[in-house]
């Protein structure tokens, strides 16, 4: 427990500040550009916390930036970085989008946890396709990622078109009942929120992240390559393989992101013009929670708190919900320069380091 | 290090509480001034992914709503939807803020508004673009294989090397309806011409549209008509930038008139009278003479045609040509294709 409050604290007041900070910056913007911020942030909250149905759905918007938050960072503590999460995601929809359509007369019980691992392992070996190539021919994972993103997204939209299209539509046909991780009673409590399975499994998916990084062996050779290539090998540990395995992982939780989407919100697929941007903000997501699962937990919700409130924001206050990217934007910007930060903190770290000498 | 996290605990709940508080406050108060202020009927619009100023059909459906505005018979406010997981949220906004109507700019949205529709039968709901069969809700859906017909006829008389190009955005059924009938109206004309058709998969890729038009062009194509949204502004781009080098090429504009934006370069544009159908439905929910079901705007309704502007660079033969046309798909003489030909 120390140890787990030490990753926390650690980083929690920097976090905290610059969450204040950032905040702050947009308000100033705000103010520049004649908008009222105390009203526009009032209705943020009030867009999310205001009533049942608002709260359900920021539930909904939250557990995929977890998922997709939860790919960047495992893949990161591997000393990789995956910025194709987007491409995963899309992978991971259109095969759970495959499963729910086209197999049929399964129970729920056996359908719906299939769509879901298919959509996961999908995703994973997608993202496995950029770790073997830098395994085996040490292409740059960060250039292969990216690319693969477009792959991605016109083989979802060709496997859409061709096999799984209705007629007439720019969508797939809707999935089995069966398939559907829709949970009925809840999103009636939640006044018709679009609640799901998928949300506590983006917690599990969290609490799994911690104990296979920082409770297992193969966690633990992940962490070491992570932290130096060279040591590893010289440790006896196979660095390709470990290489392969995280990315796989990463992307695992990308394509789960994906499939949660598919089969607990929309339940169909639509032909996509551009990428959903879900994968993308995973990036930020993983910076603001630190790259730590539970980190990403609370990074996760501020980031879907602030997307969804923006609405609220558009509608309370008339400020155009392009704002909350710049608030988001400022946040990361002193996440990462923690300088800023910690310069501003310094008065107050100085006394209390004072404290624990006496 | 634990006092930190307990104090920061701490820190949060109190100002969660507080602005809790904010909430609350700020709700009453919203309510009564929008209740006591004056009796304008309310009015909500939600766009699809492609946002309020599109240069298309949501501009154009919040253009209309802002008509009404300055009649002063309505308050309209719209929000943008920048994910397709938004548009049910969005919508909700609206119907469970009871406003009057809320509206769906979009075939997208179609789900979203069926969805929200049935959970909420007392709530007034009308779409473009799509047809959503509840009893609250008016779809609106417009013939633009009609009016595509209709510059199709323009450059199937304008092309001077037989040549002619189309950009659409994603492959689906709206985006083939202008296509089949931009073909049938080519062919109508000039037997001779071969008119290519080339889908982008996008309507936010300005730069896939430049692309395809620059294809195009160096094939030879002389006029290329775009209904490819965001990505149509790329083939503007390529025309413009060739017009300059003294080239010789034409753009045909859609949904507005695009020849205000791009005039050196406009044959015509198929022009969609969105703002006039959100502004007719708007008006009956005012009158309250609103009523659920689908309509097709066509050619006969002034729904979709050319504007007067194309008279500029059209010989007024042509546009004669386009009147006689005109006549004969109102009056059922010619029936235009949905889907392509094959």
């Amino acid at each position: 427990m120390s140890k787990l409050s030490k990753i926390f604290t650690g980083n929690i007041v920097v976090s905290l500040v610059a969450i204040l900070f950032g905040l702050i910056v947009g308000a100033i913007i705000m103010l520049i550009g004649g908008y009222d911020p105390i009203l526009a942030y009032q209705s943020l909250f009030e867009q999310v916390f205001g009533n049942k149905y608002d709260f359900g759905e920021t539930l909904r918007e939250i557990s995929p930036l977890v998922l997709t938050g939860l790919a960047v960072a495992f893949a990161f503590r591997a000393g990789l970085f995956n910025i194709g999460g987007e491409g995963q995601f899309i992978i991971g929809m259109t095969a759970a989008t495959f499963i729910g359509i086209k197999v049929t007369g399964l129970p729920a019980y056996i359908h719906a946890p299939l769509a879901l691992i298919v959509g996961a392992v999908c995703g994973g070996i997608w993202a496995g396709i950029a770790g073997y190539l830098k395994a085996a021919r040490g292409v740059n994972e960060v250039i292969t990622t990216i690319m693969l993103n477009w792959t991605a997204l016109y083989l979802g939209n060709y496997i859409v078109t061709n096999f799984l299209m209705k007629s007439g539509m720019d969508k797939s046909f809707d999935i089995q009942d069966s398939a559907s991780i829709s949970i009925q009673s809840l999103s009636s409590f939640f006044n018709d929120a679009r609640i799901h399975w998928g949300m506590f499994l983006s917690i599990l998916a969290a609490i799994f992240f911690y104990y296979f990084l920082w409770k297992s062996k193969q966690g633990f050779e992940l962490r070491a390559v992570g932290h130096n290539h060279n040591a590893a090998e010289y440790a006896g540990m196979n660095v390709g393989r470990n290489v392969v395995k995280a990315m796989f992982i990463s992307g695992a939780f990308a394509g789960l992101a994906g499939a949660i989407q598919i089969l607990g919100v929309f339940h169909y697929q639509t032909i996509m013009s551009g990428t959903p941007g879900t994968g993308f903000d995973g990036i930020a997501v993983a910076l603001i929670g630190m790259n730590h699962p539970f980190g990403i937990l609370l990074g996760g919700s501020l980031f879907g708190i602030l997307t969804y409130g923006s609405a609220g924001m558009s509608f309370g206050a008339d400020v155009p919900p392009e704002l909350i990217r710049i608030v988001i934007g400022s946040i990361i910007f002193f996440i990462a320069a923690q300088g800023i930060v910690r310069w501003v903190l310094k008065p107050f770290y100085s006394k209390r380091k004072k404290e624990k000498v006496l | 290090m634990r006092k930190t996290l307990k104090l920061s605990m701490v820190m949060m709940l109190s100002l969660s509480v507080l602005l809790a508080g904010c909430g609350k406050k700020d709700d009453n108060a919203g309510s009564t001034t929008g209740a006591g202020s004056d009796k304008k009927v309310e009015i909500g619009m939600v766009t699809d992914v492609g946002g309020v100023n599109d240069k298309s059909f949501n501009q154009s459906a919040w253009e209309g709503l802002q008509a009404l505005e300055k009649d002063g018979k309505i308050k309209p406010s719209y929000l943008q939807s920048t994910k397709a997981d938004e548009y049910i949220t969005n919508l909700n906004k609206y119907v469970k803020g009871k406003y009057a109507l809320t509206w769906g700019i979009g075939m997208s949205l179609g789900d979203a508004i069926k969805t929200v529709a049935k959970q909420n039968p007392d709530s007034k709901l009308a779409i473009i673009d799509a047809v959503v069969d509840e009893p609250n809700v008016k779809s609106v859906t417009f013939a633009e294989n009609e009016g595509s017909f209709l510059v199709g006829v323009v450059a199937g008389k304008m092309t001077k090397t037989n040549k002619i190009g189309f950009v659409g955005g994603t492959k689906i059924p709206v985006i083939e309806k202008f296509a089949a009938g931009f073909k049938a109206g080519v062919l109508a004309v000039n037997p001779q011409a071969k008119v290519y058709i080339e889908y982008t998969g996008a309507f936010d890729k300005p730069d896939l549209g430049k692309t395809s038009a620059a294809t195009f062009y160096n094939d030879g194509a002389d006029i290329v008509f775009q209904a490819a949204g965001g990505t149509g502004t790329g083939v503007f781009n390529e025309a413009t930038e060739r017009v300059k080098k003294g080239e010789k090429v034409w753009v045909i504009g859609v949904d507005k008139d695009q020849s205000i934006e791009y005039p050196d370069v406009t044959l015509t544009s198929m022009v969609k009278r969105v703002d006039e159908a959100v502004k007719r439905v708007s008006q009956e929910v005012v009158d309250g003479t609103f009523k659920g079901g689908a309509e097709e705007l066509t050619l006969k309704d002034n729904g979709v045609g050319i504007p007067d502007t194309s008279s500029k660079n059209v010989p007024a033969d042509v546009l004669k040509l386009v009147e006689d046309y005109k006549a004969k798909i109102v009056s059922g003489e010619i029936k235009v294709p949905v889907t392509e030909e094959k």
